[in-house]
């Protein structure tokens, strides 16, 4: 496929579906809102057609004639026969979703997605049900800005003719943008010989000789005839999208068989004369004809742009001009930068070294030359930032899907589409939050009825929002449901062995169980949730993005997630701290603030665990140094340098440190694909002498640390 | 336990020491060898990671073979180097008393250990030859170097 230059295109196809298919969602969601404006019908009927087209540009049979289904319902609802009723929009949804199934399964090679016939009946249905294959109405034109005019002359007095109807003669030239823009005559011509008995003959006056040939101009034609019994709209719905960049002329064949033998180039628009030479090939037979041509276009992929036309039916509601860039390059981008970073906090170091005035050129210029590389990374991450929509709309399939599966009916309500996110986080964010929504469908929100006896609407709502809070992203998923049944997960993580009977947990610990790995309400496993994966995975997928979740739940009133993420994973802001020798970065994130600490602020708990007193409020105490195995714990604390760090769950730890250094920015480097993952450290980082420094978690590490002591951390916690 | 098959005759070998005996490994899957850098401990390690160093941006874990062949662990001063080998995916330093020579020499000369040490380093050992009158052992990097994300899992 590497070799194939065809490849190309039909990737740039794929992206293009993925972003007709937003807009489809986008549309028909403003649908289910009520707006049915003929702006968003358009919206819609166009996605669908667009893809459609290109489909049948790369021969994509089943995607086609699923999308030729589905757009002949829509034009129903275009031209106002349909009503956008609420049963309708759902199964506009349906068909949207099966439809980027057939998407997806074109793009892989996979069969097509089951289930389709039955969701084209339903859809069917809506305009009164014949599976009759309508074609595409013909006052539709695709809004290509590049239209050429075309004439077409039409026999007019043929269609009437009631008996016998003389047979077709289709005369068809491409033009150099019909296979700039992907398309491809022999798929057309296989096309139109499935619609009878075709004859096909290849026109090669207009090729050079092969030193004079043009690589890239489009020098064959073809004249087709076909039984006189075809409607010609089947015949002009072969050609439907390439109209713009062909010279089409079907008309009767008039005479009885005396037609010229070749297509007459002068007087046609579109096709350029640019050949005076007289042809040295063959009339060959029509497939032979067309692997010669192939090569001519397929040489130049690079030449236009994949299905230029069609990706401009959509254009989004801001038009911005943009690039698609391959995420390698992007990488490697913020990877040089990233070697900037280390580069220059080397360079002010040995700066610092050779000890020279601070008002010195050398030392302003390398604070220019600081500032301009923050902005520099700043600007690069900025490139990979991504919004959340595509990964909240494949939420919004995952609720439908979910929602349809245990017989609930549930809205969802998102919020902050446009907040933008670092691209792999969204990626790696996509597996536990459809985890997380299927968990909110099925066990968060209760049955209509169950729903109605608690005086709420029968119809559930799981919220979905994302905003920037201190730098980080924070994703919520709420929904309106019960809350946590803590009875019942202190009775199952009691059943599993998770706590011991007589622990005396707060409402926040029982609910914080759910996270414990093999905490699985297995009782009420379903075809849904009940895929063996728990909230512990989902807490894992999240930590190793460098992030925390949380669960805040009120009986009756719902329960919320929170997952708070890193913005990006290439850089973080941290403080730069000495233990034992070694040097540790703790992101600063989770420091709330640093002190010294005084004889009095110590209180022994027992003969490993000591609390500090700090502002009323109790705070365990843990010795870094001893916690990473780097040292004995020390005799005293008296005098020692802490971190007070604060968790996402408003949980609070002090970490002893031997000396505070600086707060700087370093360049995130992964350790688990190097060595694998360290209890209590989050990454590496490269430090401005060349060495490696280790960026703790401290999140982790206390968790590591209170394992020993959990249960007596656990009552203190509270 | 056998020799690989391979249409080579002739094998390659880089030799180092490790205390007073020679080891060496085969050439192919050497990719450079540095010069002593104190590595940064790694927590909850074990005793013959001996932490992870910088090579050229990216994070290297440093192992000392010394202590992973049972032996006591190499000093760590600036005649010590490293040698960067990799084994599958993974890259890793391993930390060797001082680099001796490279070796050329006709794959029939690499004869299997005897089968009667019962000894973990046994295992270690892929072949053993005799140059000059030394005995120097082939080391299998991927019994000495299990894969560390299989480990971790």
């Amino acid at each position: 496929m590497a070799t194939d230059p065809m490849a190309e295109i039909r990737a740039g196809f794929f992206v293009e579906c993925e972003e007709l298919l937003e807009s489809l969602q986008d549309s028909l969601v403003l649908l289910q809102d009520g707006r049915t404006d003929s702006e968003t019908v358009n919206t819609v009927f166009r996605a669908v057609h667009s893809i459609k087209g290109g489909a049948g540009a790369f021969g994509l049979d089943a995607l086609v004639a699923f999308a030729h289904r589905y757009e002949t319902v829509l034009d129903a609802l275009r031209s106002g026969q349909l009503e956008a009723t609420p049963e309708a929009v759902r199964s506009f949804f349906q068909a949207a979703d099966l439809l980027q199934d057939h998407v997806r399964a074109a793009r892989d090679g996979a069969p097509p997605p089951e289930g389709a016939e039955e969701v084209l009946r339903t859809l069917e249905a809506l305009i009164g049900g014949g599976g009759e294959t309508a074609e595409p109405p013909p006052d539709f034109q695709p809004i290509a800005l590049d239209f050429q005019p075309i004439t077409l002359s039409f026999d007019f007095d043929a269609l009437d003719e009631p008996a016998a109807p003389a047979r077709w003669v289709i005369r068809f030239r491409p033009t150099d943008a019909l296979y700039a823009s992907g398309n491809e005559p022999l798929h057309l011509l296989r096309a139109l010989a499935a619609l009878g008995s075709a004859e096909v003959a290849c026109d090669t006056t207009a090729v050079p000789p092969l030193d004079a040939l043009p690589p890239e101009a489009a020098l064959l034609a073809w004249r087709i005839t076909l039984p006189g019994e075809i409607a010609e709209a089947e015949i002009r719905e072969v050609f439907d999208f390439v109209e713009d960049v062909c010279a089409l002329e079907i008309a009767r064949e008039t005479g009885t068989g005396a037609e010229p033998p070749a297509v007459a180039p002068a007087g046609v628009p579109g096709c350029a004369a640019e050949a005076p030479a007289a042809p040295q090939v063959p009339p060959a037979p029509v497939d032979a004809a067309i692997v010669d041509a192939a090569p001519l276009p397929a040489a130049t992929p690079a030449a236009a742009p994949p299905r230029e036309t069609s990706g401009r039916h959509a254009p989004p509601a801001e038009v911005s001009a943009t690039v698609r860039v391959d995420l390698d390059r992007i990488d490697r981008l913020v990877n040089l930068v990233g070697e900037l970073v280390i580069n220059q906090a080397m360079l002010a170091q040995s700066v610092a070294e050779a000890g020279l005035p601070p008002n010195s050129a050398v030392m302003t210029g390398l604070e220019a030359f600081m500032m301009l590389t923050r902005d520099l990374q700043d600007s690069v991450m900025m490139i990979r930032a991504q919004p959340v929509k595509p990964l909240f709309q494949r939420m919004a399939r995952i609720v439908r899907e979910a929602s349809a599966a245990v017989g609930k009916e549930v809205r969802l309500h998102t919020e902050g589409e446009t907040t933008e996110v670092d691209k792999t986080v969204i990626e790696r964010l996509a597996e536990p939050l459809t985890h997380m929504i299927r968990n909110a469908v099925d066990h968060g929100l209760e049955t209509p009825e169950l729903r109605l006896a608690a005086g709420k609407p029968a119809e559930g709502v799981i919220s979905l929002t994302a905003q920037h809070r201190s730098g980080r992203i924070v994703i919520e998923v709420a929904d309106d449901g019960a809350g946590i049944n803590r009875p019942k997960v202190r009775e199952i993580a009691l059943a599993r062995g998770l706590i011991p009977a007589d622990a005396a947990l707060t409402d926040a610990e029982i609910d914080n169980l759910l996270f414990l790995p093999g905490f699985s309400t297995a009782s009420q496993v379903s075809a849904l949730s009940g895929r063996g994966v728990g909230m512990d995975v989902v807490r894992q997928a999240i930590q190793s993005l460098g992030g925390r979740v949380t669960i805040q739940s009120a009986p009756g009133a719902g329960t919320r997630f929170s997952i708070s993420l890193p913005l990006t994973l290439a850089v973080l802001d941290g403080m730069v701290v000495s233990v034992a020798d070694e040097t540790l970065v703790v992101p600063l994130s989770s420091i709330l603030e640093t002190a010294t600490l005084a004889a009095g602020d110590i209180r022994a708990l027992g003969p490993q665990t000591n609390v500090i007193h700090l502002r009323g409020a109790f705070v365990p105490l843990y010795d870094l140094g001893a916690e990473l195995g780097y040292r004995a714990p020390l005799p005293s604390y008296e005098g020692a340098v802490v971190l007070l760090t604060a968790q996402e769950d408003g949980s609070r730890a002090a970490l002893i440190v031997d000396a505070i250094h600086e707060q700087r920015q370093v360049v995130i480097k992964g350790l688990q694909q190097a060595y694998g993952r360290i209890p209590g450290v989050a990454a590496a980082t490269i430090l401005g002498n060349g060495r490696i420094a280790l960026i703790l978690d401290t999140a982790d590490l206390v968790q590591t640390a209170s394992g020993r002591t959990r249960i007596s951390q656990l009552a203190l916690a509270g | 336990m056998s020799t690989p098959e391979s249409p080579s005759a002739e094998v390659e070998l880089l030799s180092f020491r490790l205390a007073d005996e020679e080891y060496s490994v085969d050439i192919m899957s050497v990719r450079e060898i540095r010069g002593w850098t104190r590595a940064t401990p790694l927590p909850h390690a074990p005793p013959h990671v001996r932490g992870v160093i910088n090579l050229r941006g990216t994070v290297l874990p440093v192992v000392d073979l010394s202590v992973r062949l049972g032996m006591a662990p190499v000093p760590g001063d600036s005649r010590n180097v490293i040698i960067v080998v990799q084994v599958g995916s993974q890259t890793t330093g391993l930390l060797v008393n001082a680099v001796s020579d490279i070796l050329s020499l006709p794959r029939s000369e690499l004869q299997p250990p005897p089968d009667l040490l019962a000894d973990e380093e046994q295992s270690f050992i892929e072949a053993l030859t005799i140059v000059d009158g030394r005995m120097i052992r082939v080391l299998d990097l991927r019994a000495v170097l299990p894969d560390q994300s299989a480990e971790a899992a």
